[in-house]
């Protein structure tokens, strides 16, 4: 069992450097830009992904670590229906950022429903910068 | 050059067809860690599944079995899916009409099951109900189990979230041998 683990883990891997998140990242940064947004950074957008703000209908404070956790490297769960969800880090998540109208899709939903708005071209560069890292 | 190259790509193919496998083998275990034997495996096969269904509609919760609902009540899910029980969960045309027909396909109405009769027969023709959790038959069967342990249980919070009780759920099994309420352990009836 515990060879099978380190097997899986070092697969992932070599699954992660093939599957990268650089195509889908740089094709939506680039239409970011062109929106007006420039500079991208890891650090504001962390800053931003712990940011507490008043949810409506749940009466409580939610940011985007409510349903993902603060530490990206680990398995999320949804604040609402307690779905655990996988980790956001590429690095242990080969999937993640690889599908450029995925990733729009849920800026959309979790911006709204976090936030209560849309995010920005700006933040949403900024998000990707961050979670890109991890 | 060109053989290592070669020989390089066979290998990732077989890692990632393999860490593809992986994947799918880690999803097939349940909270507790134990992985399920054949049998349920072939259990879970006999369930038609929609992989668009799937993919879309177990971000949130799991994808809970079409069976349970009537079509009418998936046509209006359908129909209202910007406002989805207080979460945008808006799906472009092409996925959302078959997912819609997948899901009437395979609805309550359509199903001879043992769980879907008696959800059928406990909702009235003229409701249309959005929630399983809110039918007369799912009242009935949970009836004994306390709102403490639903409501007021961090890993639990909601009746809609069948699958933290109903160990089997994500295979389409809901027998009562395979229910373990998170903090409260196996229910005994
Ligand atoms: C109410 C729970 C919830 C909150 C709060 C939330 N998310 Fe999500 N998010 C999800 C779910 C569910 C998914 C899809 C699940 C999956 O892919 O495993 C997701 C997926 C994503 C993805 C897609 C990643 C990919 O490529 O696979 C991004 C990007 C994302 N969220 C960003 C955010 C940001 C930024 C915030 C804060 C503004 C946020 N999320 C807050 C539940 C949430
Ligand atoms: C963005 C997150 C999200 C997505 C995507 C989503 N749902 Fe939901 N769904 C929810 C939430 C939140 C609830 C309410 C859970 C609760 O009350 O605890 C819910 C509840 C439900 C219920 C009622 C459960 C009950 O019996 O109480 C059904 C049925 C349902 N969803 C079907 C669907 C279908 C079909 C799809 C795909 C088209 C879908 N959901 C996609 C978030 C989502
Ligand atoms: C808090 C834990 C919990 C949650 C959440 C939960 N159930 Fe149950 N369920 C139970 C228990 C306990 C029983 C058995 C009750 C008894 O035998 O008295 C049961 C019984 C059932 C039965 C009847 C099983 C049989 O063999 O007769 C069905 C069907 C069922 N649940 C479906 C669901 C569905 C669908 C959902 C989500 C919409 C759900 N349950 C959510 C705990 C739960």
């Amino acid at each position: 069992m515990m060879n099978w683990g380190v097997v899986t883990v070092l697969l992932l891997i070599v699954a992660g450097s093939a599957m990268a998140t650089e195509p889908a990242v740089n094709e939506r940064q680039a239409s970011y830009r062109e929106a007006g947004a420039s500079n991208f950074d890891a650090a504001r957008g962390e800053g931003m992904w712990n940011q507490q703000q008043m949810q409506q209908e749940m009466r409580q404070s939610v940011s985007c670590a409510s349903c993902h956790s603060a530490n990206l490297r680990t398995v999320g769960k949804h604040i609402r229906t307690g779905k655990l969800i996988d980790p956001m880090a590429p690095s242990m998540n080969a999937e993640r950022l690889t599908d450029a109208a995925k990733i729009e899709k849920w800026f959309r939903r979790n911006c709204k429903w976090t936030w209560g708005r849309e995010c920005t071209a700006q933040e949403k560069g900024d998000f990707l910068q961050f979670i890109q890292s991890r | 050059m060109k053989k290592i190259t070669f020989w390089g790509t066979i290998l990732l193919a077989v890692c990632l067809t393999l860490s593809i496998s992986s994947l799918a083998w880690s999803d097939s275990r349940s909270d507790d860690g134990s992985s399920h034997g054949l049998w349920s495996q072939q259990e879970a096969a006999s369930q038609v599944m929609n992989k668009t269904y799937q993919n879309e509609c177990s971000a949130c919760h799991f994808a809970y079995p079409a069976g349970f609902l009537p079509a009418r009540s998936w046509v209006k899910i359908m129909g209202t899916l910007e406002n989805h029980f207080g979460e945008n969960a808006e799906l472009d045309a092409t996925d959302s009409q078959e997912i819609e027909q997948y899901l009437t396909a395979q609805a309550g109405d359509q199903d001879p099951g043992r769980f879907s009769r008696s959800f059928m027969r406990s909702i009235d023709n003229v409701d249309t109900p959005l929630r399983i959790s809110e039918t007369a038959y799912f009242r009935r069967e949970h009836r004994e189990v306390p709102s403490g342990m639903v409501l007021d249980n961090a890993k639990v919070r909601s009746f809609a979230n069948c699958a933290s009780c109903h160990t089997g759920a994500e295979k389409g099994s809901f027998n009562e041998h395979e229910i373990v309420i998170p903090d409260h352990g196996r229910w005994e009836d």
